[in-house]
This record gives C-alpha cells, sequence and structure tokens, in this order.
C-alpha cells in the first residue's frame, strides 16, 4: 500500500459542490503533478463537513489546517507554501468571528469543538466512493459482528436498549418498529430506508448519503437480519444526484466485496438493496406514502392501522428509517448500549444533527447530544447572531414544528422538551431568527409551504391549510379583522384534530405556536395595521423624521424610485405615493431618521 | 372456517358486540347509531379521505376516521361529543367552501349528500372566503359530463372507475388544495380510454358528475307534430323507476311506466326486451353457428355498450370473439326504423326514436356512426332512468298513481327471457333456453339456469347442448371482465360463451339508474325482473310469436343477409390510455 506523507481533504458534499470544489481539486491534482509530489501528497475527496458557509472546504492533514472559502487560485499557494514549505496558509484559514487571529486547526474550531459527531462521524473523513475507505474505520464491522455473534431478537434488543428514537419527525422508539416488523407474519418483509428528506433547509440526511453511503447500506442489511427482509429499498430524492450516484457507487461496491447479495459472510443471511427515486414531494416523507410511491402510485397516505410493520410494501412487513437513524445503527452494534445510552437525556439518546439556518453566523450541519440547550447552539456551536442582532426565535421541526422565544433559550433539546413547548424535533432544521423577522410572515411561510405540499386526500389538510393560509395572507396584507386569530385557532384544532396523516396534523404548528409566544405581533398587524418587525410590506409607511434627519441625502440617492427629496443639511421628505418600500433608504441612512 | 372473534367495544357508553374486523362506522351502525359520511361507499375500497366521519376514541392522539378505523377490544368510542360534531361541521363547512354552491339549479338539489350533511350539521354561513375552481365543464364525452367545479375530491369515482371497473379512466393529478380528479394529462372523458359505463356518475355524491341529458330534444320531438315519436324501455328501467317516486325498492312498475309514457305523448311505447328476444335468435345462432364452423369461441356477448368500449381499448385481440350482434337497443332501433316504418307507412326520417336506458353508456352507443343508415340513426335519443323520471315529474305526473297499462303491439311483445337481459347472467339464461331447445329440438323442462344467477363476480356452468358439454361464463363489473379475459389470453381457462355485463350486478346497476345503491337494492331489483320473467306467458325468445314475425315477414332466419345487414355491427381497436 502507498504512503502519503500528507493528505489533502476536499469536501465534495452539494454546498462545496456548488462553491467549485471540483475545479479546486483538479487544480489540485494537476499542481500535485507537476510539482512531483503525486506519490507524496494524496487528494481525497470526502462528504459534507458541515461548515457549509464557507465551502469548499479544504483540510490538509496531518496537521488538521483547515483552509476555507478555497478557490483554484489559492491552490499553487496551498502546493508551495504548505505541502513543500511547511508553513501555513494563514490567510485561507478559518477565522473566528470573535477572536483576532485566524484558528488553524480543525480540532480547536468552536464549531466543531462542542460536537459530537455519530451520524456524520465519517462525513468529511472518508472518500465515500470507496469501499475501502470505509472498511478503514470498522466499516461493515457491526454486520459481521451482527451476522456472526447475535441472533436477530439480540439485535432487536440491543436497539431497543439503546434507545434510539426515529431521527425522521415521529421520534418513535426504532427498536420497537423493529421488533413490530419481526414479529409480523409475512412470507417476504421489507427494509426501507426514508431519504426523502424535504423540511425546508434541513440536509443532514444528504451528507450522510454523500459522505457516508456505506454506512447506510450497512445499517439496512443489519435491520433486515434482525426483521427477516431480504430486500431493501432506499426512497431518495432524485434532486439530490451526488447522493444517487454515490448510492448507487456503494451498492455495486458492497454487492461486489459480498456486504450485499446472496450469503453474506457465509452466514446464510442474503440481503440486496435497490434505489427508488422521489420526485421531491414533501407528503412522500410520510411512510404510508412513501410506500405507494415505491409502489408506483401517486404519493399520498392511507390510514393506519395497518401499520407498515404489519402491512406495509406490497402488503408485506415493512419498516422504514430514515437516514440518520441507520446511521447511528453500525456505532451502537460496535460500540455497546453503554456507550450509546451515556449520551443525550432520560428519554432521549444519543445526538441529533441540526440544520442551523436564518440569522445565524455559523450556517451548516452540527450534530450534537441531545439535550444541548439552544444556547450552545446558536451562540458556542453556531457563533451567535450576525450583526449583533438579538435573538427573538429559533424554529425547529420544519413545517410541523413551532418558534421557540427567548425564554427557551436554555432548555435542553430533546424529543420531549421541544414537544412541551409547542414544537418539535422534526428532521433538525434550525432557523434562527432575529427582531427583524416577523412571527405571522414565518407562519405564513410555513403554511405556505405545507399547503403546496398537501397531498390534497383529506379535507381538513387540503381545505384547512388553505383556508388558514388566506387568513395569514389577509393579516400581512393589511386586511386582518378582528375573529381571525380566533377563526386561525378553530381551523388549526380541526386540522390537528382530522387530518389523515402527520403532514395535516402537524401543518398548524408554525400559526400555533406562534399565536402562542407572539399573540401580540398578530394583534399589531390585525388592530394597529403594524408590522412590529417591519417585514410585511403593505403595513409599512415609510418616513424620514425631521429631528433625526442630518440631510446627508444619501437616501435620495439610494432611492430607486425617486421618492426621496430635499435640500442638503436639511431634513428630507420621502412621499409615500411613490414609495415602494424596498427599504434601501433604512438600509443607507446613517443616523437612523427613517422609521417604518 | 373459523369462527369469527367477537370484540366488545364501547360506543357512547353502550357496550357493543361486533365481529373482528368490523370498522367503528359499521359497528356503530350495528348499534343503531348513525355516523355521517362522504367519502365512503359501502361497495367501493375504504379511503378515509373525507374524515366527516370522524369519532372520539379514548386514549387516540387524534380523531379518527370510522370508515375506516377497525374495532378493537375495549374500545371506548364517541360519536356524538362537542368535539366530534364542532369538527365535523368544520370539515363540512370547509368543503361547501371550496363547492360551487349553484344549489337551486345543480342536477342534484335535493338529492345530494353534501347539501344533506350541510343541513344535518346546522352549517348556515361559510365564515371563508369562496375556494371555488372556474374550470369549464368536460362536456366532450357522448354520456357523461363532468363539472370539477363541484367536486369534493371524495375519490368514489376514481375508486370505482379503477377498483370495479378496472378502467382508471379518472385519477388525482397536482397537489394541495390545486388537487383534482381528471382524465390523464386533462384530457376530455371522451379522448381517453372511458367506457361511459357512469359507474362514476352513479357514486358521485355531490352534481360533479351526471348524464348528458337528452331531455330537450325528447320535448322538442315529442312536440313536434311532423315526428312519430317512438320510445323503447330497457328492462332494468322498469326496476327501478319506482325508487324515484319514493316507491319501494325492487317495485315492478311496467305497466304504471308504460302510462306515464303515453302520457308523456309518445305516439308507440315499445319494449326492448322485444329486441332482447331478437338478440337471442341472433346471437344463439351465431353461437351454434361457430360451434359447428370451430370459432372463434369463446362467444362473447355485446349487449353491453360499456364492456364493448371495454374491449375495444383493452383486449382488442378478442373483438373477434365477440357477438357482431348489436345490442338490443341498436336492434330494436334499426327494426324501428325499417320493419317498423315500412309496416307503418312511415318515411324512417319522420320517426324519432327513444330508448330508456338504466345506462349511460347506450347514449355514446346510439351516437356511433356504425349505428346509423345513410344518416338515420337506429336510436334518435337515450334516456336514462333518472332522467325518465325527472320528465314524468316535470309533465305532473305521480307514478305510483298511475293505472297499469300495456305496451304497444307488435314491438311491445316479449317474453321472460328477454326481461331477465337486465341482470347479470340474464343474456346467458335467456340464450340458453333457446339454444338448447334449437339444438335438441325437445323442450326443456327446467328453464332456470341457477348457476349463472346471483352476485358473484365470475360464475361458470357447463350446459348440456344436445350431445355437447357447453362451458359458459358469466362476468359482470369491468374488472372482474379483465381478470377473466386476462386467465383466458394466458391460456388457464377456455369457454364456449362468456356474458359480459359492464356493471356490476347488470343492468340494474347501470350508471343511469337511481343512485346509490347498495347489494340490498340490487337484490329487490333483481328480484323484481325474475318476477317480470316468471310472470310472462312465453318465456323463451324464440316462442315469442312478433319475434317469429319479423323473422317470417321481414327478416327471413337469423344470420341472414338482411339480420347481418341491419342487425350486425363490427368494432375498432382503440387506444387503451
Amino acid at each position: 500500500m502507498a504512503f502519503y506523507r500528507s493528505h489533502v481533504l476536499v469536501c465534495g458534499g452539494t454546498g462545496c459542490t456548488s462553491s467549485g470544489c471540483q475545479k479546486v481539486q483538479e487544480a489540485l491534482a494537476t499542481s500535485l503533478k507537476r510539482e512531483g509530489l503525486d506519490k507524496e501528497v494524496a487528494v481525497v475527496q470526502t462528504g459534507c463537513f458541515g461548515f457549509c458557509r464557507l465551502g469548499p472546504i479544504v483540510i490538509v492533514y496531518p496537521e488538521g489546517a483547515f483552509y476555507t472559502q478555497v478557490k483554484p487560485e489559492d491552490v499553487p499557494d496551498i502546493v508551495t507554501e504548505h505541502l513543500i514549505k511547511g508553513k501555513l496558509v494563514e490567510r485561507l484559514l478559518f477565522k473566528e468571528e470573535m477572536h483576532e487571529k485566524p484558528v488553524s486547526l480543525y480540532g480547536d474550531i468552536d464549531f466543531y469543538k462542542k460536537q459530537h459527531r455519530i451520524a456524520l462521524r465519517n462525513c468529511g473523513a472518508i472518500n465515500p466512493e470507496k469501499i475501502g475507505e470505509y472498511f478503514a474505520v470498522d466499516g461493515y464491522q457491526a454486520l459481521a459482528k451482527v451476522l456472526h455473534t447475535m441472533t436477530p431478537q439480540e439485535v432487536i434488543d440491543t436497539i431497543k436498549a439503546s434507545g434510539l428514537r426515529g431521527r425522521g419527525g415521529g421520534g418513535f422508539l426504532t427498536g420497537a418498529k423493529w421488533e413490530f416488523a419481526a414479529r409480523a407474519v409475512g412470507d417476504k418483509k421489507y427494509v426501507v430506508c426514508n431519504a426523502d428528506e424535504g423540511d425546508p433547509g434541513a440536509f443532514m440526511d444528504r451528507s450522510v448519503l454523500e459522505g457516508d453511503p456505506h454506512t447506510v447500506l450497512e445499517a439496512m442489511a443489519i435491520a433486515g437480519y434482525a426483521i427477516g427482509a431480504s430486500q431493501g429499498y432506499i426512497y431518495v430524492r432524485a434532486e439530490y444526484p451526488i447522493a444517487v450516484e454515490r448510492l448507487r457507487t456503494a451498492i455495486a461496491q458492497a454487492r461486489e466485496e459480498g456486504m450485499l447479495g446472496e450469503n453474506i459472510f457465509n452466514k446464510g443471511f442474503s440481503f440486496d438493496i435497490e434505489l427508488r427515486l422521489g420526485s421531491g414531494a414533501f407528503v412522500c416523507g410520510e411512510e404510508t406514502a412513501l410506500l405507494a410511491s415505491v409502489e408506483g402510485k401517486r404519493g399520498m397516505p392511507r390510514p393506519r392501522p395497518p401499520f407498515p410493520a404489519v402491512k406495509g410494501l406490497l402488503g408485506c412487513p415493512t419498516i422504514i428509517n430514515n437516514v440518520e437513524t441507520l446511521a447511528n445503527i453500525p456505532p451502537i452494534i460496535l460500540k455497546g448500549v453503554e456507550w450509546f445510552t451515556s449520551i443525550g437525556t432520560e428519554r432521549s439518546k444519543g445526538t441529533k444533527v441540526f440544520a442551523l439556518a436564518g440569522k445565524i453566523n455559523n450556517t451548516g450541519l452540527v450534530e450534537v447530544p441531545m439535550g444541548t440547550t439552544l444556547r450552545e447552539i446558536i451562540y458556542d456551536i453556531g457563533g451567535g447572531l450576525p450583526g449583533g442582532k438579538t435573538f427573538k426565535a429559533a424554529q425547529t421541526g420544519g413545517p410541523s414544528g413551532g418558534c421557540i422565544p427567548v425564554q427557551y433559550l436554555d432548555i435542553p433539546i430533546d424529543y420531549d422538551s421541544l414537544a412541551e413547548i409547542g414544537s418539535m424535533m422534526g428532521s433538525g432544521g434550525l432557523i434562527v431568527m432575529d427582531e427583524t423577522s416577523c412571527m405571522v410572515d414565518i407562519a405564513k411561510f410555513f403554511l405556505e409551504f405545507t399547503q403546496d405540499e398537501s397531498c390534497g386526500k383529506c379535507t381538513p389538510c387540503r381545505e384547512g391549510t388553505r383556508q388558514m393560509l388566506e387568513i395569514l395572507k389577509r393579516i400581512t396584507g393589511g386586511q386582518g379583522k378582528p375573529g381571525d386569530i380566533e377563526l386561525l385557532e378553530d381551523l388549526a384544532e380541526t386540522i390537528k384534530a382530522a387530518s389523515l396523516c402527520g403532514l395535516g396534523q402537524t401543518a398548524p404548528n408554525p400559526v400555533l405556536s406562534t399565536l402562542r409566544y407572539f399573540r401580540e405581533e398578530y394583534e399589531a398587524h390585525i388592530n394597529e395595521k403594524r408590522c412590529p418587525a417591519g417585514v410585511c410590506q403593505a403595513l409599512l409607511n415609510y418616513r424620514i423624521e425631521p429631528e433625526k434627519c442630518k440631510g446627508c441625502g444619501l437616501c435620495a440617492k439610494e432611492c430607486p424610485v425617486g421618492a426621496i427629496t430635499g435640500e442638503r443639511k436639511s431634513p428630507f421628505v420621502l412621499d409615500a405615493g411613490k414609495c415602494i418600500k424596498c427599504g434601501a433608504c433604512v438600509a443607507k441612512c446613517p443616523f437612523k431618521a427613517i422609521s417604518r | 372456517m373459523n369462527p369469527l372473534k367477537m370484540i366488545k367495544l364501547t360506543i357512547n357508553d353502550r357496550s357493543v358486540e361486533v365481529a373482528e374486523g368490523t370498522t367503528i362506522l359499521e359497528a356503530a351502525a350495528q348499534a343503531g347509531i348513525n355516523i355521517p359520511t362522504l367519502c365512503h361507499h359501502p361497495e367501493l375500497r375504504k379511503e378515509g379521505s373525507c374524515r366527516v366521519c370522524v369519532v372520539e376514541v379514548e386514549g387516540a392522539r387524534s380523531l379518527v376516521a370510522s370508515c375506516v378505523h377497525p374495532v378493537m377490544e375495549g374500545m371506548v368510542v364517541r360519536t356524538n361529543t362537542d368535539r366530534v360534531r364542532w369538527t365535523r361541521k368544520n370539515i363540512i363547512e370547509l368543503l361547501v367552501a371550496a363547492h360551487d354552491r349553484d344549489c337551486l339549479t345543480c342536477d342534484r338539489n335535493n338529492n345530494c349528500e353534501l347539501q344533506r350533511l350541510a343541513q344535518d350539521y346546522g352549517v348556515r354561513e361559510v365564515r371563508f372566503p369562496a375556494a371555488v375552481r372556474h374550470d369549464p365543464p368536460d362536456c366532450s364525452s357522448e354520456s357523461i359530463i363532468r363539472d370539477t367545479n363541484k367536486c369534493i375530491l371524495c375519490g368514489r369515482c376514481i375508486r370505482v372507475c379503477k377498483d370495479i371497473q378496472g378502467v382508471s379512466a379518472l385519477g388525482l393529478a397536482f397537489r394541495g388544495s390545486r388537487t383534482k380528479v381528471g382524465p390523464a394529462f386533462n384530457r376530455g372523458l371522451a379522448n381517453v380510454a372511458c367506457t361511459n359505463c357512469g359507474q362514476c356518475v352513479a357514486v358521485c355524491p355531490v352534481g360533479a358528475l351526471k348524464e348528458r341529458s337528452a331531455i330537450d330534444d325528447v320535448w322538442k320531438a315529442l312536440n313536434d307534430k311532423a315526428k312519430h315519436v317512438v320510445v323503447q324501455v330497457a328492462p332494468a328501467v322498469r326496476a327501478a323507476l319506482g325508487e324515484e317516486f319514493g316507491m319501494r325498492e325492487g317495485s315492478l312498475v311496467t305497466g304504471k311506466m308504460v302510462a306515464a309514457l303515453r302520457r308523456l305523448g309518445f305516439d308507440r311505447v315499445f319494449d326492448t326486451q322485444f329486441a332482447a328476444d331478437v338478440t337471442i335468435m341472433e346471437e344463439g345462432h351465431e353461437l351454434l353457428h361457430r360451434l359447428e364452423n370451430g370459432g372463434p369461441l369463446p362467444l362473447i356477448t355485446s349487449c353491453s355498450p360499456g364492456w364493448i368500449k371495454y374491449c375495444e381499448h383493452f383486449y382488442p385481440q378478442l373483438l373477434a370473439n365477440v357477438s357482431s350482434c348489436k345490442s338490443p337497443q341498436q336492434i330494436f332501433g334499426a327494426l324501428v326504423k325499417t320493419y317498423y316504418a315500412e309496416n307503418q307507412g312511415l318515411d324512417p326520417k319522420s320517426i324519432f326514436s327513444v330508448s330508456v336506458m338504466p345506462c349511460t353508456a347506450k347514449k355514446f352507443e346510439a351516437a356511433r356512426p356504425e349505428m346509423a343508415r345513410d344518416g338515420v340513426r337506429d336510436v334518435d335519443a337515450v334516456l336514462t332512468t333518472r332522467e325518465l323520471a325527472r320528465m314524468i315529474r316535470e309533465a305532473g305526473l305521480d307514478l305510483p298513481s298511475l293505472p297499469e297499462e300495456e305496451f304497444d303491439l307488435p314491438m311491445g311483445m316479449s317474453t321472460g327471457a328477454g326481461a331477465i337481459f337486465g341482470v347479470t347472467g340474464g343474456v346467458m339464461e335467456a340464450a340458453l333456453r333457446t339454444v338448447v331447445e334449437t339444438v335438441t329440438g325437445k323442450e326443456l323442462r327446467h328453464i332456470e339456469f341457477e348457476a349463472v344467477r346471483g352476485f358473484n363476480g365470475v360464475k361458470e356452468a357447463t350446459v348440456a347442448v344436445g350431445d355437447r358439454i357447453l362451458r359458459a361464463a358469466v362476468v359482470h363489473g369491468l374488472a372482474n371482465a379483465g381478470e377473466l379475459l386476462g386467465r383466458f389470453c394466458r391460456g388457464e381457462v377456455s369457454y364456449d360463451f362468456i356474458e359480459i355485463m359492464a356493471c356490476p350486478g347488470g343492468c340494474i346497476a347501470g350508471g343511469g339508474q337511481p343512485r346509490s345503491c347498495s347489494k340490498e337494492t340490487l337484490q329487490m331489483r333483481a328480484n323484481a325482473l325474475y318476477r317480470e320473467d316468471l310472470g310472462k306467458k312465453v318465456r323463451k325468445s324464440h316462442e315469442n310469436p312478433a319475434v317469429q314475425e319479423v323473422y317470417q315477414k321481414f327478416l327471413g332466419k337469423p344470420l341472414s343477409e338482411k339480420s347481418h345487414h341491419l342487425l350486425h355491427t363490427s368494432y375498432e381497436k382503440r387506444s387503451d390510455l
């Protein structure tokens, strides 16, 4: 085996691919070859590092130098300075928001320090397109252990004892699900991986599939052994082309190496996996809709019972596990229940991956132990809010979840605590909002999403969300009426109580939770025709306050429609009739003299 | 068979015991508690989509849809709490908000399930803006008009079309509140593989699906002094028309119906059953001819125009097996414009030939270009049973109090064999009565062929015809037909003669009959037709004197050149999309 003195890891996730990592990788290869270093230094394309804001990301080992926003032009510096002369390229090193000096090393970065990576353990560490690299990090050891030393019931008992709960939204105990399917009677059984990640802003499943596809395959085979299934399907969005490609590669390699197929490890257990591409309907993340889609039908949920564990794909007992859930399985098998249960809280074990988005410095993917507080995630890992803005709320759980206000910044986050305060874990989307976010507008955004993505089958979800959205549009458009809040609550209760599937039953949550914590914002919109956050255009009235205006004229220069006029050094005037409420003047005014 | 396990539960504080697998809705019905439904239909796959039937189940996170939720031991159900009533009312209100509310001018006014629910639940105001779509109605089909603006997306039409008829001409498109029911690619019904069977019309709870009405054309003809207006009535009509006037299900209203038609102004009131007898003569001899001349076998009946179109779309390879005989409606029409016209000295062009049918597909059939000669259609207008009822009401007639009158002669004379055409197995039974006697030359003692009666999806019988054993099968419902034909095409079964009726139960359950009928209603309609058969002096088609006369004076003999010209037709392969 060839020995390399240095490894240059280039992120090959979707985020970094969009920001041009491919060109960086090519430049590295060319440059190393030109310098004759290609036998000494290996370039490795990995999965996502999670720090998507600063891509393309390059890490050079053994030092662990963390270079961000690397362009092909930067490559000669990395090669000559770092790889030849042994000096770090300071200008490319990551710099913390709060610190003066760049942080050179991967492990020293705040973003990573507080993380505990189980599901993402191999993302950014190995080349996902080489099964050998997965082998090198104990890949398929768990499957080997299971097949050689454990009965199916022991596997189920282990997963049950670990307390692992579904990471896709529902939070159902994974081991219990497996047990139901194992006990169900059926000639054939199926293992289905739900890779139909659909929450706006969430991309942890994509990262696992792109960065560590084999872990999903391995976990599915283990699940197949546990419940007595020999066939698995991965239902993955066609909009994840890199994930799809890497899964294809991984399945082919696993078959070649005997990790999938007939008689795995010569233990008489056979298991194979096929891909099914979804077209991105959000509702297909709901398990019965997903199964319908896998069967080639329109993706629509059906009433339960019967549950899929009893009657699932093609009428056979089926388990459906989400990608992140599956990624936890091999470590649990290898490291044991005690290790896993030592992480997390009483009723939520292990870690959870969150996708940080919104008004936060370090957007990206983070994995933290259950029970970490929102404050730690947002401030210690996420680097706080940009521009010195103050935290207003965090939205978790996507369109099914709710907003968490500032008073709950310090509650330990797990399935139950989030549900208690009217939100939910969901798949782990976490959107941070500051004082410039209007909560009614946020609720409207999510209702627009669910209304768009409702499958249209049941009345409460189809018609109810449409009418809720109409009311929200009315409120944000300045046409709110007394009684609208009560009507929203009335509809919300009906939709929650009577919808067919989880999508509908949780669709009102964004409205209910914002009503719970920010009712006064709704009231301001309706009664005072005012948007306190200054977001809802129809409710904004731009005005230059003459006592604050110094007459600098910057606003007039900035205004795209010539709505501001005046003489320098005396207060300017804004013509509300011409104003298009774009906000450009407010952003420009150095004296905060423009109100809205 | 294992005895059914019984489940004990409580509904509204009353203890109920029902068989395992029963739904809450069914259990409640057994306990005398009615739960409202919309998407639910007793003959269709359970969907649980409208959510009007929600009930409270102790310990459940949300309300549950009682139409799909099975009972469980110890379950505590409440169907009439404030929360349940209020949720149902909200759901109904949401449906009403999305529904084109032109109730006064709607085909379903006073006969609409949504209207009735809104009434029962006291929906007196709609707090939401109207969320009605404004699509033009689909009028492409000769048989069926579809108005998506009234559709409440219950999915009954989709289920009946897919599960019962095996056609899948309708499906859902789009998502969220833009979801709508329609044929593929938003084509009109006329441009997809729709069989016009009208089962969708029969199960639609609102006015989104209805037949293309011929009432205006018929009134116009009736008021035209220059027109000689002749009407024929299919057997199944007399077994169901009474329901439209509040009469008991299964009332046989033949005489009253004839009286009503006369009072509407028809010049002659004839019976399609006469033509059914002629059909037996032709088809029976066609069968014998094929048996003697090496096929193609099986011979498949051709009375049901829904079946014919299904075959053209999905089994074109079997079109040569289908009897070339026109359906009774068309045979009748052809004879009216030739034989009857000659007899009466009338110009065929001055005759307006109307049929009253339990069927929507008959409208399409009558309009097929093969069903006309020199621009003269065999049948000029087709009314459904429901349309006839409306005309009777419009004319101010009260069907139950009308006297009983007789059909006009000669084409009103029919046999019991013709009467049972209206129920599944009837054509087979009628044909066997004639075929067996024709071959053996001996009188058949027992003329009831019980094996082909009843509502089993596929019925099989072997019958001795002389020294030959005839293998017969009877199917109704196009999904059943498709399955049987699939097995035949794969060589798994073989038959000599197959009767296929498009509608489940035969014409008594046709798409033009009074709506929303259960299995029990069907049974009573079938019984009515078997009563009509029993009450006839002549019960075999070949013994019908009027039929014998047609052959003597006009057609010659069955399968003669004249019959071929007038009473037989051809079919065309159509796309399966």
